[in-house]
């Protein structure tokens, strides 16, 4: 026997399809959604996925919650900036198309400088420890505005150097398909990493840290490693969010981006790897599509990250996935009332809350006409009658919602014990 | 020594101020094991409440209106937000907490508008108590120092020489044992947790004033109170305390000061040249650091002391 080791490696033919099935969404996405305003979206949608999974790949994947994780994407940004202006100027031969390998590495630096403060600790210490280097960034880059370009930042033209193969990264169609294409290429090595010993180790290190260094193995060092390969992908994300905009700012470095990170893979799901691709989308949704309706977009956003954090640790993923077992049995119809009187007790609920909120905001400052109409109902927010509708309607809402989760349960449950009366 | 004096008051009562804010968050670290994020966003409501109630009813009714308020805010949120994600585990409530923030400063956003609101010291303290040499020092900043003071003694008294606090005590070590005992530890954690959130709120109607009332001070003093908390070792108070002194003195006094490296070498006969690497560092003041001062501190105990100042353990 020359080689002891038994190696078992079929086709896995699933996974090849999935993949496939990605590019093949990445490559025919712009031509499904033609309006120009689904090409900045599904840009942007394409630059969260890649920090969206670089930032699960500390708390899904390693169980560190970072609260400065812009860190890495900011600064990578500002050092791809710089780098594009050199190649506008001359200065250095680079095609734009490979900069995000120029943040990635920079930010992979940034993570080994803070990553050796910061990985020092784990679990509530390391949270805080990250918001503290996050604050120190944001902080000094308004300090150093030589480099950083202070309030206004430093902007850029993506148009620069000697166009390859014809393409020059003027029309946002060719800046759409680089960030398909790093996207996807940052997908697979995120993915290929979670099958590697460190990907592992990682996840060990998350379930049971004393019993990960009981086995020999540096828990720290597992932490930082993984914290600068996640680094490398959020420099990869900032870059090709500086090719996008054009412009980098304190914005990129901020809280702000290290929150919105961190619901958007929380909302996705964390526990899968793909969670974070749908947060990301939905979080896109949330801030592109929605800002445009209503100033309390980020009251909505902030109500239903809530919402997920009480009743669905597991993200958007959990939910769709805990129906696949149901729909298999051929039991989704059971399902389908108590769904749809959950969704309308939802909905009145929700139409109850977009009046109050709306009507709050009116009220909030006095140059604001109180004259107002949703959903084509025309009232003044300083009358009596709509805030009790939208207070009856809210209230009412949530009752008929407790009654519905209610019922939603029981099928649940006599589902579910079907399932393990089958098994048995 | 002018200087010197009046930015070692203002520093006391700031620092006491952070105190006030960072002692709530340190028990209800030690008790639930949570480390509440909105902590701050409460004490911004505490502010936000007392403008309210004082552009109404005065002052004086705020002082004890607005805090609680807050507090009662606070029990529902323990009761019907953190105890449901209890199960899930620390990051969770962590999670729970972050967006809470969130959610409060963009209610905040909502009602009370994007700009500062004009949230004045009341007339019977607006006004100079007295000098120190040629500077006038002002009465509210006192009143603030007494306030914390008091409040802060009074706890330290409620905490040790009454039976609640005795429970509360037990409770931070041996929750296990005071329930067998008979004694309804949730409801303890909700008390404490209400009553660290009326101590933010009331640090949010004297500080309010002082500073200034605005969506944005939650995010501006929230971080510095985890930097306090990670400083003094996590859950210890008398750490928080000192802790909160000292990044109070260092902040006032390093924004009063203009000193710059260049200036340091120059005393030693070195020169910067202004085109060197080296000319943008060497021009910054010290009063332009002082915002990254306290992270810089954190980052500096965390490499040489991980467990804080006063720290039992490296957690």
């Amino acid at each position: 026997m020359a080689d002891a080791t038994l190696r078992f490696a079929p086709l896995n033919l699933g996974r090849w399809m999935i993949w496939g099935a990605t590019a093949l969404a990445l490559a025919i996405a712009p031509h499904v959604f033609t309006q120009s305003f689904a090409l900045t979206l599904l840009t942007q949608m394409g630059t969260l996925i890649i920090f969206a999974l670089s930032y699960n790949m500390l708390l899904g994947q390693c169980g560190m919650l970072s609260f400065g994780h812009a860190v890495y994407s900011g600064l990578g940004a500002y050092v791809t900036v710089h780098a594009l202006n050199m190649i506008g100027k001359g200065a250095l031969a680079l095609p734009v198309s490979m900069l995000p390998l120029v943040g990635g590495v920079a930010g992979a630096f940034f993570g080994v400088l803070f990553g050796y403060v910061t990985t020092k600790r784990a679990g509530t210490t390391f949270a805080l420890i990250s918001l503290g280097i996050g604050e120190l960034v944001f902080a000094c880059v308004l300090m150093f505005p030589g480099f950083f370009g202070g309030e206004g930042g430093i902007s850029s033209n993506r148009v620069a150097g000697a166009p390859v193969l014809g393409i020059t990264f003027g029309p946002a169609i060719e800046v759409y398909y680089l960030v398909a294409f790093w996207c996807f290429v940052s997908m697979v090595a995120m993915f290929a990493l979670t099958q590697t010993p460190l990907g592992r180790m990682a996840n060990a290190v998350r379930d049971n840290p004393e019993r990960a260094e009981f086995i020999g193995y540096d828990t720290q060092k597992v932490r930082f490693l993984q914290l600068v390969l996640s680094s490398f992908f959020a420099g990869v994300s900032g870059a090709l969010s500086c090719i996008n905009f054009e412009i980098v700012t304190a914005e990129n470095v901020s809280a702000i981006r290290s929150g919105g990170v961190l619901l958007a893979a929380f909302i996705g799901g964390i526990p899968f790897f793909f969670g974070p691709i749908i947060g990301a989308a939905v979080f896109i949704f949330f801030v592109v599509a929605l800002s445009g309706f209503t100033h309390a977009w980020l009251l909505y956003l902030g109500l239903f990250f809530l919402a997920m954090v009480l009743y669905a640790p597991g993200g958007i993923a959990s939910l769709i996935l805990m129906q696949i077992p149901v729909m298999r049995a051929g039991r989704l119809r059971e399902l389908a009332a108590p769904y749809l009187l959950a969704l309308a007790a939802f909905l009145v609920a929700f139409a109850g809350l977009i009046g109050l909120v709306e009507m709050v905001y009116r009220l909030s400052d006095a140059n604001l006409d109180t004259n107002m109409s949703l959903a084509g109902i025309a009232f003044n927010a300083k009358a009596q009658a709509p805030w009790i509708v939208s207070g009856a309607l809210l209230a009412a809402g949530l009752v008929a919602l407790r009654y519905a989760a209610r019922f939603v349960g029981e099928r649940w449950a006599a589902i579910q014990q079907d399932f393990e009366a089958g098994r048995a | 020594m002018e200087f010197f004096l009046v930015q070692l008051l203002n520093g006391i009562s700031y620092g006491l101020l952070l105190f006030m804010l960072s002692s709530g968050l340190t028990l209800v670290f030690s008790l639930m094991g949570v480390l509440n994020f909105a902590h701050a966003s409460f004490y911004m409501l505490g502010g936000y409440f007392a403008y309210q109630v004082s552009v109404k009813i005065g002052f004086w009714p705020a002082l004890v209106i607005a805090p609680l308020l807050v507090g009662v805010l606070g029990m529902a949120v323990e009761r019907f937000g953190l105890r449901t994600v209890h199960r899930y585990g620390h990051v969770a409530e962590l999670l729970f907490t972050f967006g809470l923030a969130y959610l409060i400063e963009e209610a905040v956003h909502l009602v009370w508008g994007r700009a500062a609101v004009d949230y004045r010291v009341p007339p019977e303290l607006d006004g100079p108590l007295f000098a120190i040499y040629t500077s006038q020092y002002p009465a509210y900043r006192v009143f603030m120092m007494l306030m914390s003071v008091a409040m802060l003694v009074s706890i330290w008294l409620a905490l040790t020489r009454t039976r609640v606090g005795l429970v509360i005590q037990a409770a931070l070590s041996h929750p296990q044992t005071v329930e067998a005992l008979g004694h309804n530890v949730p409801r303890v954690f909700m008390l404490v947790f209400g009553g660290g959130a009326a101590l933010a709120g009331l640090a949010g109607v004297i500080g309010g004033n002082a500073f200034v009332t605005e969506p944005g001070m939650a995010a501006a003093v929230g971080p510095i109170i985890f930097v306090i908390v990670v400083v003094g070792g996590m859950g210890s108070l008398a750490g928080a305390f000192i802790a909160s002194l000292l990044i109070g003195c260092l902040q006032t006094f390093s924004v009063g000061l203009d000193w710059k490296l260049a200036g340091l070498f120059e005393r030693f006969g070195w020169s910067v040249s202004p085109d060197s690497a080296f000319a943008s560092i060497s021009q910054i003041t010290l009063a332009q650091t002082a915002p990254v001062l306290p992270y810089l501190l954190m980052v500096l105990l965390l490499i040489f002391r991980p467990r804080g100042l006063m720290g039992t353990r490296d957690g």
